[in-house]
């Protein structure tokens, strides 16, 4: 019975809303006060079913909830025969909590759109070698699954067969797609394009990269700052003690109409839900942007960053060092890139990938009689030249004369931060590559925001030499660099800043610089998703996208304003309601509901505005 | 030790959370520090003894509340 009245509430709100009209309608059009007060009556003990079970339940747990409240003021108003605000009063809670439910999952509706990726079903391997569908549940670690074409991966896995193309925005926010062959990583949530693939479960739920995202969110939307616990805290007292004041006036004044006025007046209403309602909709707005911010006190943090100290690697630059600059000496150049190609394709040092990578495909020579001179190049023998590969002190070895523009070019590549790789064929300089780590792209327009934003201190530290860093200092506009900074001095630099008052941000790539990542007021890993960088720091921007940083700070600000937005209408409309029951004739209990439903809903569309942050500029 | 993940239709009353704490943790056999109603998820996450009490006997505590219970997961903590 309880659960029937209780879950047929919006239909109880309709009927109460037509009796309340037609009762009006009895008195006003009809002009019969009787009918008037009969179905005003109806409607008071229809709408306050469903609130006064609510108010049982809560009792039996021993809380005093607004429900208690709202049921003590109503049977007070029947009691006096005031059907008119007891019947109005009921609706109007019915009312509101109806239109609550319908704005607070709109508030809700980002991170929703998130967990609804998680993969559901599975095509599993049973023991007869056929593939059945099931539960996503029911997977175990080391079954083997069937992913066809169109089909979200269901769990995190390695592929056994097959080949295919798998879509992994929900992962890294890419979203070219990846080719993915056998003993290929897949992961749950990622899609697949096209193609066939067996896949063997290597992680499952909530261990896989996506469960372990969401679980985040999750955790974060209901995590509760300092002033968020004291509000709850004073909620828990604050009810009974309205119902205390109540009874005091009551017991003085022998006023029920006043008392339960009283009553009304003061539910608590907006405070409580105003900040969890920022709360929900800036870390929504933030997931789906890839940015994940753990909780509510992280968003009140970042807020007041007023530093931000850069890892440089990964970060700053993109990571993979490539060829920037080339100069070529002589014109049978494609021939000379044939061979240095044919000669890097042997090697395993670093700069020989992007070497590689920036000539492309080119006809391959046999490479006879290698040498390799440590810390200078290789020396050997393609198609009958001798070629030798290294840098100036190589060419100075195998004597090959360097013009007078061949040295301006090595002076003016090395001041702009390169790493040279000179080869010359038979004695003679044929190309200058100049290899350096290149800055993210649009790095220097999102710290100009950053800036904009409010941030003072733009730091970068790194543990390459000074030259480079300062150069990337001067490109990027930040205010210090350092150079040759080893782990430990990097969050000893953190806690120098610290001490001097500084709210710091350290953005790193969650690698190789944890301790700064947990030192640091805030923590901001730019990582695929990687397992440390998701554990260690306070904020992870999914895809490593710099873009991401200004939005996240800018967010946080918008949140954090928010919330005290909220809390100021909710406490304001309180002190309000109150004040104007000892200050005005006009004050009653329709009125007072009245009231406080519109001030839940204005502070729920408050927060739902975060939902469309967007950064300006 | 067990871990259950209860997920509850949605709330959206912040009042209710108290009402479900309250009624959880005066189940015997429940782990008190553990338990965590999550309002905006709409889940609530405790340990429990298995010995002691039964992932339905949390359930219908909740139910009897009056917010149905949608699914829950239980595995070893």
């Amino acid at each position: 019975m309880q659960r029937i009245i209780l879950s047929k509430k919006n239909f109880i709100t309709l009927v109460s809303a037509i009796l309340i009209v037609f009762g009006f309608f009895s008195r006003f059009g009809l002009d019969n006060i009787t009918l008037f007060h009969w179905s005003l009556f109806t409607a008071s003990i229809v709408g306050v079913a469903p609130i006064a079970i609510q108010a049982y339940q809560a009792l039996k747990v021993k809380v005093i909830s607004i429900d208690v409240l709202v049921t003590i003021a109503v049977i007070g108003a029947i009691l006096i025969k005031n059907y008119e605000e007891s019947a109005i009063v009921t609706f109007l809670f019915l009312f509101g909590s109806y239109l609550e439910q319908r704005t607070l999952n709109k508030t809700r509706s980002a991170i929703k759109e998130l967990t609804e990726m998680a993969p559901e079903s599975a095509l599993k391997q049973m023991e007869n070698g056929k593939f059945v569908e099931v539960d996503v549940d029911v997977v175990d670690k080391d079954d083997i699954l069937l992913v066809k074409t169109g089909a979200k991966i269901p769990v995190d896995g390695t592929v056994l067969f097959g080949e295919g193309h798998i879509n992994e925005a929900s992962i890294t926010g890419e979203s070219v797609p990846v080719t993915k062959k056998i003993d290929s990583e897949v992961f749950a949530g990622t899609i697949l394009e096209n193609g066939t693939l067996h896949i063997r479960a290597d992680r499952i739920g909530e261990d896989t990269t996506f469960g372990r995202i969401i679980e985040l969110v999750e955790e974060a939307q209901d995590s509760k700052s300092e002033a968020e616990r004291f509000i709850d805290r004073f909620a828990k007292y604050y009810t009974p003690a309205v119902l205390f004041l109540g009874f005091i006036v009551f017991l003085f004044t022998k006023d029920m109409e006043l008392a339960i006025t009283i009553l009304v007046l003061g539910c608590p209403g907006a405070l409580v839900i105003g900040v969890p309602v920022s709360n929900v909709a800036g870390i929504g707005n933030g997931a789906r942007h890839g940015i994940l911010l753990k909780g509510s006190e992280v968003i009140n943090d970042l807020s007041r960053v007023d530093t931000f100290v850069f890892d440089k690697t990964g970060t700053l630059t993109i990571g993979n060092p490539a060829v920037a600059e080339r100069e070529f000496f002589g014109n049978n150049t494609d021939e000379v890139l044939a061979y240095l190609a044919s000669v890097e394709r042997e090697s395993d040092h670093p700069l020989a990938k992007a070497v590689l990578q920036d000539i492309g495909e080119k006809p391959s020579f046999p490479v006879e009689e290698t040498e390799v001179v440590k810390g200078c190049g290789i020396v050997t023998k393609v198609n009958g030249h001798l070629v030798a590969v290294g840098n100036v002190a190589l060419m100075e070895r195998e004597m090959v004369k360097l013009s007078e523009k061949a040295i301006d070019d090595i002076e003016r590549l090395e001041k702009n931060g390169n790493s040279l790789v000179l080869t010359a064929v038979d004695g003679e300089l044929k190309v200058i590559m100049g290899i350096r780590d290149q800055i993210r792209p649009g790095v220097k327009e999102q710290l100009q925001n950053l800036k904009m934003l409010g941030v003072k201190n733009l730091v970068v530290l790194s543990g390459d030499n000074q030259g480079t860093v300062d150069l990337v200092a001067r490109e990027l506009g930040l205010t210090e660099a350092y150079g040759h900074m080893l782990p430990e001095e990097k969050s000893a630099f953190i806690e120098k800043l610290q001490a001097n008052g500084q709210k710091v941000a350290f953005v790193g790539d969650g690698v190789n610089d944890s301790p700064s990542l947990a030192l640091a007021d805030i923590g901001i890993a730019m990582g695929s998703g990687t397992d440390v960088a998701i554990e260690t720091s306070d904020v992870v921007l999914i895809n490593s996208d710099f873009s991401r940083l200004p939005h996240a700070l800018g967010l946080t600000k918008y949140t954090s304003r928010n919330m005290k937005q909220n809390i100021t209408i909710a406490v304001g409309v309180v002190l309000i309601l109150l004040a104007s029951l000892l200050f005005s004739e006009w004050m009653n209990m329709s009125i007072g509901m009245l009231v406080h439903e519109a001030s839940i809903l204005v502070v729920i569309l408050n927060g739902m505005r975060l939902l469309r942050y967007r950064l300006r500029g | 030790m067990q871990k259950a993940v209860i997920q509850l239709e949605t709330l959206s009353c912040p009042s209710c959370m108290q009402k479900i704490e309250n009624a959880v943790k005066r189940i015997n056999g429940v782990e008190k520090g553990s338990l965590k109603v999550l309002f905006n998820a709409s889940k609530v996450k405790v340990d429990f003894e298995s010995e002691i009490v039964a992932i339905h006997e949390i359930e219908k505590a909740i139910e009897d509340l009056g917010y149905a219970v949608v699914k829950s997961k239980v595995k070893p903590a």
